[in-house]
Order: structure tokens, then C-alpha cells, then sequence
């Protein structure tokens, strides 16, 4: 299973939902189509729901701090929710949640963000 | 029950998804646990990219060889290159260390592989290529012995 990557915008926010398999061969393309995204759109914070994502290895692990770095360097936030506990597993072995924040679900994330509903 | 497959493919990251269902399916006959299918697909494709991107450096011609074993519920697998070899492969293993930063490596491939499975052994010589072993014992059989 390939990955499928939808990329929205709200307000200064770019809301990105990953679905299917995050491995080396898709985190080239994620990464280029990523920042794309951030580079076309006016927007500073950054969502990331991993709800749908099935499967994900160090690659992915890569993807997102290289993404974290470039959106904390701009002075705004990155956040990740919808995790599932075998994704979760990774990042928490990584340590990345001492650094990116955390939540539940998207509305939070946004509700966060300060993005009306 | 004791089984055992090899396959061999082209060093191209295509190859790591197929790498990944090869072996989850081969062990589906052994009925692991989700958790443990996950741990599994995950060192594998830590294991075989890292044999496409550092290994052979992305020259896609390349032969990686993937073998898996089961010893009643045991699990063992090796991957292997005769790609360029690591230089120093105790720092290899510490986590966050990566030879390539500037390709957004996390460096946590070899520290995946240790906490996932059991017993992770890797043999590398220079120009030769590397060779990584590693064994898992599945839960129920854990329950068994103690």
C-alpha cells in the first residue's frame, strides 16, 4: 500500500493527513509535496493527522523533524494528532514528543492553533 | 514448525514495501499478535533501506538478500548486502547517529531494530558489504516458558 497525502489549508494553518504507508521509498516525495505546500501557501503552523497512516519507519520519523526544524525556525508550531498506538511506539522511542506537541484529535489541534470551527 | 524462505531483489526502495509483505505474510502461518506483525515490517524495512541507501547508496542494480526463518516461535531473519560495509559499526548503532544528515535520516534505524526485537547481530566488513541478523521470539511462547 502506497502513501496518499492530503494537504488543506485553514487559515494559517496547513492541515496535512497522511494515509496508507510511510516508509523511504514515499518520505522523498511527501517531503517535496510537503514543502510545496509551505512554500505556496501563506500559512506558519502546521497540523499533522496521522490517523490513517498504517505503517510508518525511521524514514517517516526523518520527514517530520526535518519538517518540525523548518516550521520552528519560521517561529511557528507543529502539531501531530490521531496517532495510532504502533505509530505512536516510534515517536516515542524517538523522543520527538519532548519536542512536538501531542493531541487527541484534529479539532483540538486546531482549537489549539486558535482556528475557528 | 520449522520453515524457512530466501528471497533476493533489486536494490530499489519499490522493493521495501514488497519486503515488508513478503515477511509479514510468511510469519501470518505462526499467528503473531498485531504488535508483533507491526515490529517486525518495522525492522525489516529499517533493515533493507538501510542496505539501499547506505549499503549500495542508491545504485539501484544491486542485489539485496532477504531470508526468514521460524523455529517453532521463533523468528529470524537476515538481511543482507555486498554493499559498501560500515566503517565503525558501534557508531552505527548509537541512537541519532546518521552518515547522511543532509538526506533527513532519523538515525534511529538500528535503535528500532534493537528494541523491537530480541537479538540484533550485525557483521560488516568495508567493500564487502553487512549482514544483519535478528531473532524474535513470539509472545505466547514466552507465556509457555515461565
Amino acid at each position: 500500500m502506497s502513501l496518499h497525502a492530503d494537504f488543506i489549508v485553514k487559515e494559517n494553518v496547513l492541515l496535512v493527513r497522511l494515509e496508507g504507508e510511510l516508509d523511504h521509498h514515499e518520505a522523498s516525495r511527501l517531503r517535496e509535496a510537503w514543502q510545496q505546500e509551505l512554500a505556496n501557501n501563506n500559512v506558519g503552523h502546521v497540523i499533522v493527522n496521522l490517523e490513517k497512516l498504517t505503517f510508518m519507519d525511521s524514514s517517516g520519523l526523518g520527514v517530520m523533524l526535518g519538517r518540525y526544524k523548518e516550521v520552528q525556525a519560521s517561529g511557528s508550531e507543529m502539531v501531530i494528532c490521531s496517532i495510532s498506538p504502533e505509530v505512536r511506539r516510534l515517536f516515542d522511542l524517538s523522543g520527538m514528543f519532548k519536542i512536538v506537541k501531542l493531541v487527541d484529535n484534529e479539532t483540538f489541534a486546531l482549537e489549539m492553533l486558535g482556528v475557528a470551527s | 514448525m520449522r520453515n524457512e524462505m530466501t528471497i533476493e531483489f533489486l536494490s530499489i526502495s519499490e522493493n521495501e514495501s514488497l519486503a515488508r509483505v513478503a515477511v509479514a505474510s510468511f510469519i501470518s502461518q505462526i499467528n503473531p499478535t498485531m504488535e508483533e506483525l507491526t515490529d517486525i515490517k518495522t525492522v525489516v524495512s529499517e533493515a533493507v533501506t538501510n542496505a539501499i541507501i547506505h549499503g549500495y547508496e542508491d545504485n539501484p542494480d544491486q542485489k539485496v538478500r532477504l531470508s526468514c526463518a521460524i523455529n517453532g516461535e521463533e523468528i529470524e531473519i537476515t538481511i543482507q548486502d555486498e554493499g559498501r560495509g560500515i566503517d565503525n559499526v558501534d557508531m552505527a548503532r548509537e541512537p541519532l547517529y546518521t552518515s547522511k544528515p543532509e538526506w533527513e535520516r532519523s538515525g534511529m534505524g538500528f535503535t528500532i531494530m534493537e528494541n523491537f526485537m530480541d537479538h540484533v547481530e550485525i557483521t560488516s566488513e568495508p567493500g564487502e558489504g553487512t549482514t544483519v541478523h535478528m531473532k524474535k521470539q513470539l509472545t505466547s511462547t514466552r507465556a509457555l516458558c515461565n
